[in-house]
């Protein structure tokens, strides 16, 4: 068992000294959801009007709306920087020293998982925090709320970001990943419409908003924020979760080769 | 006892057959040379024997050790030095040692203690702090080796470890394991296409096209075909 944990806070330790060595990642991490909610809200806030719909028991105004789809963008976004970092660890070598750890291989993955995912949570907090200079301010106990509503859902995506990593064999392909997972997965939910207000403009993307799993994180996050349980996301996002951490520990196989360049020597 | 054991191997790439039916051992304490070309399966071979692939075929013991019945016990008896440089450029010498002696179960206690002996003894020690981007590729090789020793293995694999190195580095570095191997016993499975980081007491191991062609010492391996140096042995050998 304390083999188990020194790895784990081993790995743990890795992960924070490299999001703190690489600043223009974190500041970029910072940054980026507030540009979303100093600009794009501001300028969507008269073009969108919200009726009063759960969580939130009035009128609200856009940028309150926006919050929770922004903390889980920084998740999907960190998850995807980690999966890529992943992809180049294991072209340039350095995930083989992870995977030749006597430890099982599953373990070693949902360690790596973890980590990435703990030391990502004081930015969304922060960012939270933040928003309360643009009149977001949910209960203070909100915050505590969503702090397992931020792991979970965070836990799922990078889980996601994990399965991608497996299957993604070259840098070069993550271009495509950005343009085929990202933005469809952050556009297509509720991060930035209610459900209602897409089902208006398209059945389509409804649909595929509701098969989406990013946006039962958002759901997640946003109603623990306002201090409300929402049942189907906790299934949703934890089924999701399970789902792709066991296929990505799959694609992580020796059987499979984890996907080593084939031209190996 | 063997250090490695590998019986009737066999991995291919879709219809490559990148290993075909390889047997040998390596006896505890030697220091054994996995000679091929490029493409000849070794870096294969060592994927199979650090469980990064499951054997399709065959089976490898490393201390009597089976890889697919207990992988852990067989991976805690191994260090490798990989062929591509695997440190976190970004995190200092001292960084890189506490992940893996994490990864090994060990306290930061218990590796830096080792940490600052091996450090010592490789000429690092003063460079503990420094970041493994400011070192040059010779002494990245060094942490990687003092890295792979941590857990104290018994056996070290090195996978074209100097490839990329100088001559006097490459040199150094290979006077640096051998003598390791002598004060430690600790055994050592070198994998090289360099014919002249062989010497005539090595255990060698032949690869060629994913077979194994041929293993004996070198100095035997050189009398047996009447050529002047293991090169040409070798090309003797290989056809």
């Amino acid at each position: 068992m304390l083999r188990y944990t020194r790895a784990f806070i081993g790995i743990m330790r890795r992960e924070g000294l490299r999001v703190i060595r690489q600043r223009g990642r974190l500041a970029a991490a910072i940054v980026r959801p507030l540009i979303w909610l100093a600009v794009f809200a501001a300028g969507f806030r008269n073009a969108l009007g919200l009726s009063i719909a759960p969580p939130y028991q009035t009128y609200i105004l856009y940028e309150v709306y926006i919050v929770p789809g922004l903390a889980a963008m920084m998740l999907l976004f960190h998850a995807m920087q980690t999966s890529l970092s992943m992809v180049y660890d294991r072209e340039m070598g350095s995930m083989r020293v992870l995977l030749v750890a006597p430890l099982p291989r599953w373990y070693l993955l949902a360690a790596r998982l973890t980590a990435s995912t703990l030391v990502v949570l004081p930015l969304v907090v922060g960012f939270l925090l933040v928003s309360r200079l643009w009149g977001v301010r949910p209960p203070g106990w909100g915050y505590v709320a969503a702090l397992p509503a931020l792991l979970l859902s965070g836990l799922m995506l990078g889980a996601f970001g994990l399965l991608v990593s497996s299957a993604i064999r070259q840098l070069e392909n993550f271009a495509g990943v950005m343009n085929f997972v990202i933005f469809p997965m952050f556009f297509a939910s509720t991060a930035l419409y209610p459900l209602w207000r897409i089902e208006d403009a398209s059945m389509w993307v409804a649909t595929a908003a509701r098969l989406n799993p990013f946006t039962y994180a958002v759901e997640l996050i946003r109603f623990a924020l306002y201090l409300r349980m929402d049942w189907l996301s906790v299934a949703v996002v934890t089924g999701a979760a399970v789902v792709f951490f066991g296929l990505a520990v799959l694609g992580y196989e020796p059987a499979r080769g984890w996907a080593l360049a084939r031209n190996d020597s | 006892m063997n250090a490695v054991d590998v019986c009737h191997l066999t991995h291919s790439f879709g219809p490559r057959r990148a290993l075909d039916d390889v047997t040998f051992s390596v006896p505890a304490g030697a220091f054994a040379v996995l000679l091929g070309l490029n493409g000849a399966g070794k870096s294969t071979l060592f994927s199979v024997i650090t469980r990064l692939y499951h054997s399709q075929s065959g089976e490898v013991r490393v201390f009597g050790a089976s890889l697919r019945r207990s992988p852990l016990a067989a991976l805690a008896e191994t260090g490798v030095v990989f062929q591509a440089s695997t440190l976190d450029l970004d995190l200092t010498i001292r960084e890189n040692l506490r992940y893996h002696g994490a990864l090994h179960g060990l306290s930061q206690r218990e590796t830096d203690a080792r940490q600052d002996d091996e450090l010592r003894r490789a000429g690092l020690h003063e460079r503990l702090h420094d970041r493994v981007r400011s070192l040059s590729g010779g002494l990245r090789r060094r942490v990687e080796l003092v890295r792979a020793l941590l857990h104290r293995p018994r056996l070290l694999l090195l996978d074209e470890p100097t490839v990329g190195l100088d001559a006097a580095a490459r040199r150094e570095f290979l006077a640096y394991v051998r003598s390791l191997r002598d004060q430690r016993q600790v055994t050592v499975l070198w994998a090289t296409h360099l014919m002249d980081e062989v010497d005539a007491d090595d255990e060698v191991l032949l690869l060629h096209r994913g077979r194994l062609v041929r293993q004996a010492s070198a100095g035997r391996l050189v009398r047996e075909t009447e050529s002047g140096s293991i090169a040409h042995a070798f090309a003797a050998l290989t056809g």
